[in-house]
């Protein structure tokens, strides 16, 4: 894509070029042009995705701050608000996987704090490929989110990891941070008030990280392990901890006007934000910013990604006194510029004014539109497919796969109960959190990504991802009220791509809007490709709120004799099914579509059920299909459960690894049956008794012959 | 009644003290900054998990220097109760006011899980609301918590009956003896890597840390009726 301009190439395309010196009205210095090409960039800009991320709804009750700042907040009972945003940190973490993984944590915890809040709680979503190279990829990862993780004293509460073989080069790390705050104390990143004081604080700037928000940007190539190295940052995740403590008791003084984590495009890149939001300018003298190494070019020290370092406006007079209390925390506080009335932001190193640009044009990269070719899905032949002879074999065989199995390897490293509200941890359908300060209030967190599905049809894998992650919000007795989305694909200069880009977000649009859900924010990271090309990965993460967590519902069958029910959309579907590329080896036909007003009432009905304490367990069924939602309900209850589906007229693999969204297997006392039966009906949603939990085996009764496997071997198969 | 939490830089567990014994057991607690020299005014101090100082060099090494560390330990000559809970065991370790070391964990990964743990004595002020031999349902997490002290120190800890929580069952770390927590020889400095504070709310699985800090406060009553009588 690039194009020479003058001096070292230029990560921008001639018409950007071109477009920069026209509004500009002359010549960039090469200073400028560095700032140009970081801030244009995709990871910066959104100058492909922009034009389709407008179908989302943003808007919405208890929407506070919607997309387009550091994170979005919504208020979720009088007083009480959750900041939430996902992010990726995919480039970084192909090259250096342990501090790829850490600083993208580190990033994602200042931009919920940013908004005011203190991080509660942390989600990560992993994609990664198959072979050994690929798992020692995957243990870098989740050991260098632990790391900071850990230290900084935010739980990992949930997560989920697939492993499919299109990312084998190009390995997902996207993680979700939410911050709980009081509604009255949400803040913005508008610099403001001419003459305040730009405040820079934290740890020193160094040399990591630079051209990181140009790099990200890029498809990666063999060499890129090698050359790259300097665009990974490094984190400290104990000026991390002493940058959240700080900041949280600089908003306590009352004058702090604006705050931005200097991430991706640095210093440069922050003070453009902040300036363009609040329709100001500033003045930045490069020479007082801090440094770890001498010798640094101006660029270089606008451009640096190093860590832990925040930018902040302060009300004038009042500097010292925010100052104090980072210097108190062993964290450096200096004091690097002014805000101006005139919108220009002036960078000086020293006497030497080294960048004088609107910061309207350096966050105005225009839009490109690029051209889409759609494409479908290749031809599923179930005819052509035996049907399974032993699907007690195959049910393990499933339990065994990688996006199905235990966790628990990866969720035991990360510390998920620190901070104290953590009522479900990882392991189930959703983490439920209590909220302190506003007893018995609690939420329920869940991320969800069906990366297969949307290979297949991006629309429904969009719609998917949405309505899983709220289905499984709901399961805990949540009711879902917002969504942050982190989009991952390849190159949109593939017309190909573009296209699946367009109907992912249609998707997630369509089922948000069904559901009454806002994205209040979210990230897209393009250029996930080189030899190989990923799927569309749309990474969606809801939240939802329970009027009680005491009444938060687990996922695991509990008591013997209650009805094991199977409610939503009852039929499935092979295509694009885990059972489809474990046994066979396909990934091919048209998933379902869903039925978008059947799973807005499935979630009211589930919300609904729970306040009422009608059902005990509720699992939702994803990965596997009814054989596999069936074996992980007996293994988290450790109790085992009876089944009849003989009656059913469908090949057995679709009736039991069949996939499709809109599908909850519930247990309800038996007394309480006909009340549950009778709110289906209210919430038109079907029902299918399925049979009764008991027993120390899963029983499964099918049209020809059964299986029946101990609850042992299940969880044997399942974490073994 | 008064509880101090020390806040080194990088604790983060302090918060979660100061919320269990303030609005779960009621007890009047205060912050105490690591700069801190006087501790005076306080019944107990907690030393908090984290990660103090980033753990860098070892876990706790750093902290072991801290200005507050020489009133803690003045403050556990005159009798005062010390209670060090994962890094702040640590601590306690580095600082010498419990014997012994810890090394990573065997596995080396970070564990973060309910464990089981016996109380091995009931007749200390930390313990004597639980029942000998009782086994308790607690969260760890960390990767330091593998307890190592050389066999002379070993077999004088079991032979003073300082040994005050053993791992049930899995020893989660390599733990010497199955070693969860220790007290000094004088009995009012206790160090465990199980987390008491993530477990004294229902809410949250369970309930069994609770009492160690109700035997704490029964201790400190007891202490004070004590003082009144000797005076009058």
């Amino acid at each position: 894509m690039a194009e020479v301009v003058t001096g070292p190439k230029l990560r921008l395309f001639p018409e950007e070029v071109a477009e920069i010196r026209r509004r500009l009205g002359r010549e960039p210095n090469p200073v400028e042009w560095r700032v140009f090409e970081a801030m244009w960039s995709e990871h910066c800009s959104y100058k492909h995705s922009r034009p389709y991320l407008r179908v989302l709804p943003g808007e919405g009750p208890g929407v506070l701050r919607g997309p387009g700042g550091n994170a979005g907040v919504v208020e979720i009972a009088p007083g009480v608000a959750v900041a939430m945003k996902i992010e990726s940190h995919n480039h970084p973490s192909a090259v250096d996987p342990f501090h790829g993984a850490a600083t993208g944590v580190g990033g994602i915890l200042r931009d919920v704090l940013s908004m005011g809040a203190r991080p509660t709680a942390l989600l990560d979503s992993l994609r990664f490929g198959e072979g050994p190279r690929s798992r020692r990829l995957l243990e870098g990862v989740v050991a260098g989110i632990a790391h900071y993780g850990n230290a900084v004293g935010v739980p990992v509460v949930g997560g989920e990891v697939h492993i499919e073989p299109c990312y084998t080069q190009h390995p997902l790390v996207n993680v979700c941070c939410v911050g709980i705050l009081r509604s009255r104390d949400v803040r913005g990143a508008a610099a403001g008030g001419p003459g305040n004081v730009v405040l820079y604080a934290g740890a020193r700037t160094g040399r990591d990280g630079i051209g990181g928000a140009a790099f990200a940007s890029e498809e990666l190539d063999a060499e890129s392990a090698l050359r790259d190295r300097s665009a990974v940052q490094i984190g400290d995740p104990l000026a991390g901890k002493l940058l959240i403590e700080a900041t949280l008791e600089a908003y306590r003084t009352g004058a702090v006007v604006a705050v931005q984590d200097m991430g991706a495009a640095g210093l440069a890149c922050a003070a453009a934000e902040m300036s363009a939001r609040g329709g100001v300018g500033m003045r930045i003298d490069l020479a007082q910013i801090p440094r770890r190494e001498a010798g640094m070019r101006p660029e270089e020290v606008l451009l640096s990604e190093s860590q832990e370092r925040m930018l902040l406006v302060v009300e004038r007079g009042r500097e010292e006194e925010v100052a104090g209390i980072y210097r108190r925390w062993g964290l450096l506080a200096q004091p690097i510029g002014v805000v101006t009335e005139e919108k220009v932001l002036r960078v000086y190193d020293g006497d030497r004014l080294v960048v004088e640009l609107p910061p309207e044009l350096m966050t105005g990269a225009p839009e490109r539109r690029v051209p889409e070719r759609p494409y479908a899905p290749p031809p599923l032949h179930l005819e052509t497919l035996p049907e399974p002879e032993d699907p007690a074999e195959v049910l393990l065989r499933l339990l065994r796969a990688p996006g199905v199995h235990s966790k628990r390897w990866i969720y035991t490293q990360y510390d998920h109960l620190v901070q104290i509200n953590t009522v479900v941890g990882p392991g189930s359908d959703a983490a439920v959190l209590r909220i302190k300060e506003a007893s018995p209030l609690g939420i329920a967190l869940s991320v969800d990504g069906p990366g297969r599905i949307a290979s297949l049809d991006p629309w429904c894998g969009g719609a998917w991802a949405v309505c899983e992650a709220a289905l499984n919000v709901a399961c805990s007795g949540a009711r879902p009220v917002a969504v942050t989305d982190g989009l991952n694909l390849a190159s949109p200069e593939q017309p190909e791509v573009a296209w699946s880009l367009r109907r992912v977000l249609e998707g997630i649009a369509d089922a948000c809007r069904a559901l009454g859900l806002p994205v209040i924010g979210g990230n897209v990271s393009l250029y996930n490709e080189s030899t190989d090309r990923i799927y569309p990965t749309p990474i969606v993460a809801v939240l939802g709120v329970l009027r009680d967590v005491a009444r938060a519902v687990p996922s695991g069958f509990r008591h013997p004799g209650d009805r094991v029910v199977l409610v939503g959309a009852l039929g499935a579907s092979l295509a694009g099914s885990t059972y489809l590329k474990e046994v066979h080896g396909l990934v091919a036909g048209a998933p379902p579509a869903p039925d978008l007003g059947l799973h807005a009432r499935l979630v009211g009905l589930l919300v609904r059920a729970a306040e009422e304490g009608l059902v005990r367990s509720a699992h939702d069924l994803s990965d596997g299909g009814l054989g596999v939602a069936l074996a992980e309900a007996c293994i988290l209850g450790e109790i085992g459960a009876g089944c009849d589906l003989s009656l059913q007229r469908t090949r057995v693999d679709e009736l039991l690894f069949g996939e499709g969204p809109s599908r909850v297997v519930v247990t309800v006392p038996g007394d309480r049956y006909e009340t549950f039966c009778a709110l289906c009906r209210e919430h038109r949603v079907p029902v299918q008794p399925l049979g009764r939990v008991g027993g120390d085996t899963l029983r499964i009764r099918l049209p020809r012959g059964g299986l029946e496997i101990g609850v042992s071997d299940l969880r044997e198969a399942w974490e073994g | 009644m008064r509880f101090g939490v020390v806040t080194f830089p990088g604790s983060n567990c302090d918060a979660d003290c100061r919320w269990v014994l303030r609005e779960v057991m009621g007890f009047e607690t205060e912050s105490v900054w690591h700069e801190e020299t006087d501790l005076a005014g306080l019944d107990a101090v907690v030393l908090p998990g984290g990660f103090s100082y980033g753990d860098y060099l070892r876990a706790g090494a750093i902290a072991a220097t801290s200005p507050v560390m020489l009133a803690v330990r003045a403050f556990a000559a005159r009798g005062g109760l010390v209670l060090g809970v994962c890094n702040g065991f640590q601590i306690l370790l580095e600082t010498g006011l419990l014997p012994g070391a810890m090394l990573p964990n065997l596995g080396a990964r970070f564990r973060c899980e309910w464990v089981r743990v016996r109380v091995e004595r009931t007749d200390t002020p930390f313990t004597s609301r639980y029942r000998p031999g009782e086994v308790l349902r607690m969260p760890i997490a960390h990767r330091e918590g593998r307890y190592y002290a050389d066999p002379a120190t070993l077999e004088r800890l079991e032979a003073a009956g300082c040994v005050v929580f053993r791992y049930e069952g899995e020893n989660p770390n390599g733990s010497l003896h199955g070693i969860a927590g220790i007290r000094d020889e004088t009995g009012n400095v206790l160090g465990l890597m199980p987390h008491p504070e993530r477990c004294a709310e229902g809410i949250l699985g369970g309930e069994d840390g609770r009492r160690l800090f109700e035997s704490m406060a029964d201790w400190i009553r007891t202490k004070r009726r004590e003082a009144v009588w000797q005076r009058s």
